[in-house]
Formats: C-alpha cells, structure tokens, sequence
C-alpha cells in the first residue's frame, strides 16, 4: 500500500484540494477526482493526443503526467475555453469550419492549437498539419480542422 | 493501462535526489519529463517500487555558454532546445533535431537527461551527443565523473549509468569555425520516431575538408557515428563526386533490424541515401 498524498491544484481558475494516490493519472484526476470529463481519455500512453491540457500554460499528455505533479499547477482543459451559447473563438472556429464528427479527438486538438497558435507562426497549412500530427482524428481526414486553425491565425473565425 | 503502485518521492535538489536512490537500493526510478517512462508504467513494462521525481529541482534545467562549450543542464526540455538563440546560433544542429521529436505536448515535457539515460535506438538526441562530442556529467552520493557520448551508449535503452547515478549535465563542444550542419530523417509521419536519420557537421580550411563527422539513429542498437565514411571525406576537396564511396562505407557500418516499419534492408538503403543528402547539406552551410 502506497502513502496518498494531499494536492492542490488550480484547474480552470478554480483552486481544487484534493487526497490521492501518486499513481493516479492526471487525465483520471481531472475526470473521475474532478467531474472535469471534457478532457478524453484514448490510449494512455502518449500517442492519440486526445487528452491534451495545458499545464502552466505548456501543452502536456494528461496521461503521462500524474496528478500528483500537478502540485502547485495551473492547469487549463477544454472547460476553460468557452461554453455553450458562448464559445470560444478557436472553438466558433471549428464549428464554423465542421472541424469535428464524432467529437473525440476535439477537446485535445482545441488544447494542442491553443499551444501552437501561441508558440509557432503557422504561416503555412504544412506547420499546422505538422503541429496537429500528434492528435489523431478519424472522422474529418484533418482538412477542416487546419482550416479552422488557419482562420483563427487570420483573424476571421468565419 | 494503470500504472502499478509505487511510492513517490518528490526532491527539490540533486542532493536530496542522490540520497533518494542510494537509500532506494535500486528500487527506484529516476521521472524525469516521464514522456517515455510513463507509457512503460502505464503498459506495466516497469513497475519501479519507488519513483524520484525531479521536475521541481529548478536549477537543472538551463543552458549556459561558456568560453568553448555550451552546457546544458539534464532538466532542460527539447521544446526548449528548439527555442533557444543559444543553440541556434552554437551548435543549430541541435535546435533542427529537437523538431523532428515527436509532437510540441511531447517536447514541452521529455527532458534531454531523460532522452539520453533512456537511450531509445531511434532517438534524435542520443546521435546528436554522438555527433558533437558531448560529456555527459553523471554524479551519484559516491561521486562524480564525467562520460564522453562516444561511451555512453552501451545498447539498445542501455546506458554506462548505474541505478544510484544521475545524469545532470551535458557539456557540447562549441562548433569550429567554417562548419556546415546537415540533418536529414525519413518517418512514416512527423513526430513518429525515425525510421533512419543522419546527422553531419563538416568543417573546412581553404578547399579542403579538415573535420567530418556523421552519426547515424535508427539504423543499429545504438547512435552509430559512421567512423570509416568520415575518414573518406577528410583532407578531400569538397566535390560532389566523392559521396559515392561515403554512401557505401555509412551501409557498411550499420546493422538495422526489420521490424514492423520497415525492413532491414529499406533502413540501409535510406541511411545512406540521407548520408549524401546530410553531407551535401552540411558542406553547402560551411560559411
């Protein structure tokens, strides 16, 4: 038996202290511990990108960080960004644009293109199609969610 | 896809990190960025009793220059490598590598410590240390030594790094002057982990080459610095026609396995065809 240990994390601007196991993953911290279910939880080890967050404002795998890390943390998930009848404009974006089917892979390619739209110039279509290649989608083919991405670069959300 | 119970010891100093493994008595794994660690507890291919976690050990993760060296400390994060005017302008060979790891979410957490102590066999850093002649600096509670690349790298996710030891720095050699930098690698999609990537710096005095070097991941156990192919290029003028003979001697000096990406002699051939695209590069970049 493990020792749990006492955390305090800032999620969404809110301060949550809560008691856990040190193998507890951030991803299941965040939904199971929190209710937060937004973020996705697909194949826990690193490779779908579907439960991307960001962590002090870095683009992290909530699967491959443990919540006891978090200590001390700002952490972001998709809950940030917007919510219903008044969303965000990355997501009006992927509206406007049928950047998503099934809605899987959404909250971890919204959390993905805040970070890239922060850290690169994505100047071309190929740097953003390189930047998303960590979030699988396998419904859109990726088409609209670069153009979603691309329209929040030029400003025009529509 | 849990990971197995483990106790989490978190450390604020190389110090406390030492003593921590030592008392652990090699029960104990080091987490670093955890980008590769993690993926192994949570498939349970390692189930470490104790883990050390040593994100919050603020002063190792940086990079310094010195008169003739770039240092950077083992915490400091490829994201941070891709970024810094540091690299870009000592040693841009490093700076280009770091883009072809993996994804931005990947590269804002592993570690360069961490890459080079877990020494995966397709790995963009391990033959990037090779390539420069990097010296790692390996402490323990027993003591410190430091290891050239050229001896660290025992095997395949096998290191010259025992249970109770930490890498915490790692000194480059600033470049010489009129020295050109190639990087080339081939994945099935970017961010995928190479399925052969060369890396080469040439260095040249009046017409001729004085210093070559190329190093090779994917292709072998371990980064492969292709010895008999640079032998060929040195004291030679710099003329097309010689990459021939280089190409060949680079497909001699490998040993790629076939697995489920591609066969052995596919990463044969493409090592060497990015051996003349790498060398090429790096002679048409000698200022």
């Amino acid at each position: 038996m493990t020792r749990t240990r006492e955390i305090k994390v800032s999620v969404n601007g809110k301060t949550y202290e809560r008691v856990v196991e040190p193998r507890l993953l951030l991803a299941d911290f965040l939904r199971q511990s929190l209710g937060l279910t937004g973020t996705h939880v697909g194949c826990e080890h690193g490779v779908c990108g579907a439960c991307t967050v960001l962590v002090d404002g870095d683009s992290v795998r909530s699967c491959l960080m443990f919540a006891v890390q978090a200590e001390g943390c700002r952490v972001e998930t998709v809950e940030s960004l917007g919510r219903i009848g008044k969303l965000s404009p990355l997501q009006e974006s992927f509206h406007a644009h049928h950047a998503l089917q099934c809605g899987f892979c959404t909250p971890g390619m919204l959390m993905t293109a805040t970070d890239l739209l922060k850290k690169y110039p994505l100047t071309t279509d190929n740097e953003i199609r390189a930047g998303l290649s960590g979030n699988l989608c396998r419904c859109t083919g990726y088409e609209h969610i670069v153009k979603a991405i691309r329209a929040v670069k030029v400003g025009d959300a529509r | 896809m849990k990971p197995a119970a483990f106790e989490y010891v978190v450390v604020d100093s190389v110090t406390r990190a030492l003593a921590a493994l030592s008392e652990a008595d090699g029960e104990a794994k080091i987490l670093a960025g955890g980008q590769s660690l993690v993926p192994m507890l949570n498939f349970r291919l390692v189930k470490p009793a104790i883990l050390v976690d040593i994100n919050r050990i603020l002063d190792l993760a940086f990079i310094e220059e010195t008169d003739d060296e770039i240092r950077v400390g083992a915490l400091t994060r490829h994201h941070q490598l891709e970024m810094s005017p540091v690299i870009a302008r000592h040693l841009p060979v490093l700076g280009a590598a770091m883009t072809h790891v993996a994804h931005l979410a990947i590269r804002n957490r592993g570690t360069i410590g961490g890459s080079l102590s877990h020494a995966d066999p397709a790995a963009e850093l391990p033959m990037i240390a090779l390539l420069l002649g990097a010296k790692l600096h390996i402490v323990s509670s027993r003591g410190k030594r430091m290891v050239a690349a050229s001896d660290f790298f025992r095997d395949a996710l096998t290191v010259d790094l025992a249970e109770d030891e930490m890498v915490i720095e790692i000194h480059f050699p600033k470049l010489p002057p009129k020295t050109g930098w190639g990087f080339e690698e081939v994945a099935r999609r970017a961010g995928d982990f190479a399925l052969a990537a060369v890396a080469a710096t040439m260095t040249v005095s009046g017409e001729r080459i004085t210093e070559a070097r190329i190093t090779l991941t994917g292709v072998d156990r371990t980064p492969v610095r292709a010895k008999k192919a640079e032998a060929l290029l040195l004291g030679e003028k710099v003329e097309a026609r010689l990459i021939g003979p280089v190409i060949e001697a680079v497909r001699d000096a490998i040993a790629p396995e076939t697995d489920l990406h591609a066969s052995s002699g596919y990463r044969r051939h493409l090592a060497g065809v990015l051996t003349g695209r790498a060398v090429n590069t790096a002679l048409k970049r000698v200022a």
